[in-house]
């Protein structure tokens, strides 16, 4: 491959293109090699800790649900859970004996530094929020990431009011977050002072996407009161 | 998410969550290159056109890498097609505008290990964009980064004039400086929720 | 073509821990070092992840380096750096979820890291299997004690724990920035200032003692 006229470039001879094609080559073929085996190596445990993850979150918002079933609301429609379809998850939690606990939904509201995503547990029987859980957030260490934590804020939300209106519509109160220490309705959230911006994104994600699933949901509620265990 | 407005997403990636002073990306060009306001403005335009270019090609790859299932190949080839968007920048711009190249030309095989770049399309990814939120996001990141070495520039070229004891000159003072901007920049937060 | 061996001491490995340390020495790497340092447990977390893809990536990249022809040398070292990251990701992801979503996306970044390239480029495609190995090792060793003094450090001031150990007691008040991302510039700083001035101390004592200079 010494042609004359390089020789007085360097000394070293030009690799043949096919060569540096045939490396290339190899290596991704290697590493390819080497990332499909762990992936298929690592697949089954980490499947089962987002499955482990997801369960302790929705019996965190829902006590008691020992199975669960996830639905997609997409298109103002409820589907069942599969790979296509981009949208709220839901998650129905039932008992040993397959009768529904509640429901557990996803919301997410901009708060102080990022989006704050929690899940939230809505029980049929009051029409009420029953609990809610942060499921990742970038608030303020000692500020706005005790939001699930802090007893008075979690106190708003033993019995959240978000019955639907008459026409079974939309919410017959909006979900509102209120400064410290002047909640006067069952439908408004207590502020925990000093994190009244992460204090909001949190009742605006459960009014966001309450307001999207109620209506659609509460029709439906008798169909899925009962599943066979 | 759905739900998030085009100028959100911009005012999140090139203010709030400023790429380099709040998420730490791209730290290296950041201390390195910000030592003259000129070159740092030519950088920043430059990280900028790269992070475009190669978060519209992220955007189509992974929209093929999950249509046939392949995700775990997501990082090789955010790789490849930011080392080959920097490379067909470089050939363009020389062929196209030798001015622009002499200007930003010397800073492109740099942006390659810029991790802001590869930030942005991993992030943009994990956040579910579709193809206008991820190139709005994308500009709002390469925005982002270019305030913060502007700012940076003309703190340092300041600090020159300025009578520094030697024991903490260079590296220490650039990252003490830094970190009032950070600091600064903290005070941005909250923008977006009210 | 090999330079003559040189025989694989315990300064092949230490070298790169303190004198040649990649942060402190070389400021190589700064954005890992400065975004997962906000506990002393992530940063160990990342170190240990930095320190596998360092030693999977010399010992391929030492032994292919015969084959790999020096125009494509950089986007073979890539691909390698990028198999070994994906591992470490899934790795992680199955055995520590909770560390692997307290790092997030920095964990897949580790492929921009100059580190591993730089240690490829410099060390590895030069020396034998096992000399690569062993310095890959004392770099990974050298960036994990970085990230451990400053997430130590960031995590005691910014939360009163180490490693999720309260330190304290109830009434100690955090200085809560240094666990925000300006702290991580300031521990950053205060760290290598404490290093210069340790260095300059030591220049002025031998200079004192006329004694020739050892120090750089």
């Amino acid at each position: 491959m010494s042609a004359p006229h390089t020789s007085t470039l360097s000394a070293t001879p030009q690799t043949p293109s096919f060569r540096l094609i045939a490396v290339l080559g190899t290596v991704a073929m290697l590493s390819g090699l080497l990332i499909v085996l762990v992936y298929q190596w690592t697949l089954p445990t980490i499947t089962e800790q987002k499955r482990l993850a997801l369960e302790r979150a929705v019996q965190a918002v829902i006590p008691g649900a020992s199975s669960i079933e996830t639905l997609v609301l997409e298109g103002g429609q409820l589907h069942p859970d599969s790979a296509n379809v981009n949208g709220l998850h839901v998650y129905l939690g039932y008992d040993q004996a397959g009768t529904l606990q509640g429901i557990a939904a996803e919301g997410s509201g901009q708060g102080y530094a990022d989006l704050v995503k929690i899940l939230y547990g809505y029980d049929p029987a009051c029409q009420c929020i029953s609990g809610f859980k942060v499921v990742a957030s970038r608030e303020t260490p000692g500020f706005g990431d005790k939001l699930d934590r802090d007893p008075k804020f979690l106190a708003n939300f033993q019995a959240l009011d978000v019955q639907l209106d008459a026409e079974q519509q939309a919410l017959a109160n909006e979900v509102v977050t209120v400064k410290h220490g002047t909640k006067s309705k069952p439908w408004q959230i207590d502020a925990i002072s000093g994190a009244t911006v992460s204090s909001r994104a949190v009742g605006r994600a459960i009014n966001d996407s309450a307001s999207k699933l109620l209506p659609v949901l509460t029709p439906r509620l008798s169909e899925f009161a009962k599943r066979s265990p | 998410m759905q739900g998030e407005s085009l100028s959100f997403i911009f005012l999140n990636a090139a203010i709030i969550n400023n790429f380099v002073l709040a998420m730490f990306l791209g730290i290296c060009p950041f201390l390195g290159v910000s030592a003259k306001l000129k070159t740092a403005g030519s950088m920043g335009a430059a990280t900028l056109l790269v992070m475009l270019i190669s978060s519209a090609c992220a955007y189509g790859l992974n929209y093929l890498l999950v249509e046939f299932e392949l995700e775990f190949l997501r990082l090789i080839s955010y790789i490849a097609v930011i080392a080959s968007s920097v490379q067909l920048v470089e050939m363009v711009m020389k062929r196209f505008s030798p001015a622009l190249f002499r200007a930003l030309g010397i800073f492109l095989p740099l942006i390659t290990t810029n991790c802001a770049i590869l930030g942005v399309a991993l992030f943009q990814t994990t956040h579910e964009f579709n193809l206008v939120q991820s190139l709005v996001y994308s500009f709002g990141a390469g925005v982002g980064f270019t305030i913060a070495l502007v700012l940076m520039a003309g703190l340092r070229e300041k600090l020159e004039l300025s009578d520094v004891p030697t024991v903490s000159s260079g590296l220490v003072m650039s990252l003490m400086l830094a970190g009032l901007l950070s600091l600064s920049f903290m005070g941005f937060a909250g923008l977006g929720g009210h | 073509m090999d330079s003559k061996q040189t025989p694989i001491t315990m300064d092949t490995f230490l070298a790169q821990v303190w004198r040649d340390n990649p942060v402190f020495v070389m400021a190589l790497g700064m954005c890992p070092v400065l975004a997962v340092t906000s506990s002393a447990t992530n940063g160990l977390a990342m170190g240990i992840a930095s320190t596998f893809v360092l030693i999977g990536s010399n010992l391929l990249v030492s032994m292919l380096r015969k084959l790999i022809p020096k125009q494509v040398r950089i986007a073979t070292y890539i691909v390698i750096i990028a198999t070994f990251v994906t591992m470490v990701d899934y790795i992680l992801q199955a055995m520590a979820p909770a560390i692997y979503a307290a790092l997030g996306a920095f964990i897949q970044l580790i492929v921009v890291n100059c580190i591993i390239l730089g240690r490829a480029e410099a060390y590895a495609s030069k020396n034998g299997v096992l000399a690569s190995v062993v310095n890959g090792a004392g770099t990974g060793a050298g960036f994990t004690l970085a990230l451990l003094l400053l997430g130590g450090v960031r995590e005691i001031l910014g939360a009163g724990t180490l490693f999720g150990i309260d330190l304290f007691g109830p009434h100690f008040q955090p200085w809560l920035v240094m666990i925000l991302p300006p702290g991580g510039f300031f521990a950053l700083g205060a760290w290598l200032l404490l290093f210069s001035w340790l260095k300059q101390r030591k220049t002025r004592r031998a200079e004192l003692k006329g004694e020739p200079l050892h120090a750089g």
